[in-house]
């Protein structure tokens, strides 16, 4: 009976060059709800092909559908639609309508993964869709102008999707979020893209986790969003002159802990941002560490390490509210009489010359000047220019050595 | 003045101060190398050395021996050698022995710690040539200084003068111009203001080698464009060349009408 009932609901629909059945819409058209489309490895030339009930689409030995640069490719249009395991190429490019190897459009439940997209405009498109996954996807694209690419993988007004081990290269953004929340957005790896690794926009309860983010055109940009949380992720050799690890903008009430940041020209740019703690990161040799460009209140910083920065922190005002205390800095110069492992004076991370840079950015040729390094040392030593409160009163001694495994 | 070069240039290749400028940068490079295992930030070290001390040890050292060989200067001139010769071959032989020390001295510790295999060799040689340079550069704007003072003191004072106003003071007024002018644009002026001070003109061409150049956002991009290109390399180089032409020169001319 209840055999009867399983193959009754669920039977398996295969396609292949040979087979009675030769396209994959002809094998989704035979289907009905639950049931299994399997396709064999081979080409088939496609576009346009709907999805409109619950099925699984499965590629067996990735077979490649090759839109020919006709259009959009797979759109998904109803609840708990899974497609795996095939190569999508040639999606095409079009300045009016954006295109995208495979798209849900309203539907919730739904799984994306094992897929390879090549030659593509927009990726993965998840449009007003919530409570799916989109796992182990390599989107390779071939991105050169801003204007002609498209995202690989884009959420728009999604609830509760999770990213999961996807390879996102070359393409515009490598991932972008915008009005989508409780989105998980874990072991990804972004690298080469021409814009941004990470691009999200007004979207809360995110958790972003062991991601690495690479080689970026300008790194990661987080903007109006509130309650994010990033863990665990490495943002490494963004480097431009209008690069950085992260781009924050308007972020509330946001964690950032356990990153490595390392060779970014800045590692966070942070405007307008408050009640954000940074705790256990690492910023290694970053042209700037971090750059707080007015407008950030009650933020803290604690138990980072910086080593190895040109400058490690910069600011333009001098007004701070905002709290540095236990991190290491590789440039602090004090001494600890009492071995508590703790610094007795303590560090001020601001420089006065980074005062100066901000306001006239051509005395940025002055950098490593002896003159340079003689007003700094008269600032450190009675700060005049710079907020006399932004110091680190804890500066440890030795770097810590956050555990990442 | 071959022969006066060569009897110089041997002269301070046996004396102790050649040895121990010799050692102090050997033991620079080596101290630097195996703390830091790391050539590239050795690298940024060696910079703040070169473009400061390399100048400091050029001025002090090319004044020191001018009045230091007073005495055999007065004989030679007793001869009938050409008095350009003299000087200019007592210039070279110190500028040459300096600067020898200072290649050496340092290039010793990176030959063994593997820099042709490395790929710092040509910012680690450009370290080298605009250190030599200046070398060069110092020890000729040192020797106008002595020439042209017969007083100890005050030549002391002038030569240190000189190397406090190219190392700190230029960048002092630099600073000061870009701040006061601000509103204006300054690309052009930034430009040139680094190439008139070889001090600035070393330490830019050097940051620009560095990979530290993006860092210094639209101005970096402007410098960069100049100076990464063939043409603001071969002026950059011709601009430290006319940083020794110019002072040899007056060597050469104070030298002949000077009186003893």
């Amino acid at each position: 009976m209840f055999l009867g009932t399983f193959t009754g609901f669920a039977k398996t629909i295969t396609v292949c060059n040979s087979c009675p059945i030769k396209t994959i819409q002809g094998g989704i058209a035979q289907a009905s709800e639950g049931d299994t489309v399997l396709v064999k490895k081979g080409i088939y030339n496609e576009v346009n092909i709907i999805i409109d009930k619950a099925i699984t689409l499965l590629g067996e030995d990735m077979p490649t559908i090759d839109g020919e640069d006709r259009g959009e490719i797979i759109k998904i249009v109803s609840n708990n639609v899974t497609v795996d395991g095939f190569k999508i190429i040639n999606v095409g490019t079009s300045y009016t309508s954006d295109y995208a190897a495979v798209r849900v459009i309203k539907q919730d439940g739904f799984l994306i993964q094992n897929l390879e997209l090549e030659k593509l405009f927009f990726g993965i498109y998840l449009e007003k869709s919530n409570n799916g996954k989109v796992l182990n996807n390599k989107i390779r694209g071939d991105a050169v102008n801003e204007y002609n690419s498209g995202n690989g993988i884009q959420l728009w007004y999604c609830k509760g999707v999770e990213v999961r081990g996807n390879t996102v290269e070359n393409v515009r953004d490598g991932i972008y979020l915008e009005f989508s929340d409780n989105i998980i957005i874990s072991h990804n790896l972004s690298k080469n893209n021409l814009r941004y690794g990470l691009h999200f926009m007004f979207s809360n309860n995110d958790v972003y986790e062991y991601n690495i983010f690479e080689n970026n055109g300008a790194g990661v940009a987080v903007m109006f969003s509130k309650f994010i949380e990033m863990h665990y992720n490495i943002f490494k050799e963004n480097w431009g002159t209008a690069s950085f690890g992260i781009l924050l903008k308007e972020i509330n009430d946001a964690n950032i802990t356990n990153n490595v940041f390392k060779e970014n020209t800045i590692g966070i740019n942070i405007e307008g941002s408050n009640r954000i703690n940074y705790e256990n990161n690492d910023f290694t040799s970053n042209g700037y560490a971090i750059k707080v460009k007015g407008a950030c209140y009650n933020n803290q910083f604690i138990n980072n390490n910086f080593r190895y920065n040109s400058f490690d922190i910069t600011y333009n005002g001098r007004l701070n509210s905002n709290k540095f205390d236990n991190n290491y800095w590789s440039n602090y110069t004090g001494y600890d009489l009492d071995k508590n492992g703790i610094g007795d004076v303590p560090y001020r991370p601001v420089k006065l010359f980074t005062y100066i840079v901000n306001r006239t950015p051509e005395t940025i040729i002055l950098l490593r000047s002896l003159f340079i390094d003689i007003i700094d040392f008269s600032e450190k030593v009675s700060p005049v220019f710079t907020p006399d409160d932004l110091m680190d009163i804890n500066p440890r001694m030795k770097p810590i050595n956050h555990d990442r495994s | 003045m071959l022969k006066i070069l060569k009897y110089s240039f041997y002269d301070l290749v046996r004396s102790r101060w050649s040895y121990v400028y010799f050692l102090f940068y050997l033991l620079l490079g080596v101290v630097l190398l195996f703390l830091n295992n790391d050539l590239s930030k050795a690298v940024i070290t060696l910079m703040n050395v070169i473009i400061i001390l390399v100048p400091l040890i050029g001025t002090i050292f090319g004044v020191m021996y001018y009045y230091d060989s007073r005495e055999f200067t007065e004989l030679l001139l007793a001869q009938p050698v050409k008095r350009s010769s003299i000087f200019l071959g007592q210039y070279f032989g110190v500028a040459t022995s300096l600067a020898m020390s200072l290649v050496i001295g340092l290039g010793l510790p990176f030959v063994f710690y593997g820099i042709f295999n490395s790929s710092a060799i040509w910012d680690f040689s450009l370290l080298l040539v605009t250190g030599a340079f200046l070398t060069f550069i110092f020890t000729a704007l040192a020797f106008v200084i002595a020439l042209s003072n017969e007083n100890k003191i005050k030549g002391f004072g002038y030569a240190i003068l000189l190397w406090l106003f190219m190392a700190v003071i230029y960048d002092g007024i630099f600073l000061m111009s870009l701040l006061y002018f601000e509103d204006y644009p300054l690309d052009k002026f930034s430009l040139a203001a680094t190439m008139l001070n070889p001090v600035d003109l070393s330490r830019v061409l050097i940051l620009l080698k560095l990979d530290i150049s993006a860092l210094l956002g639209y101005t970096g991009a402007v410098f960069q464009k100049f100076f990464g290109t063939n043409f603001g390399l071969i002026l950059s180089s011709a601009m430290l060349a006319v940083w020794v032409i110019v002072p040899t020169f007056f060597i050469w001319r104070i030298a002949k009408r000077k009186d003893f």
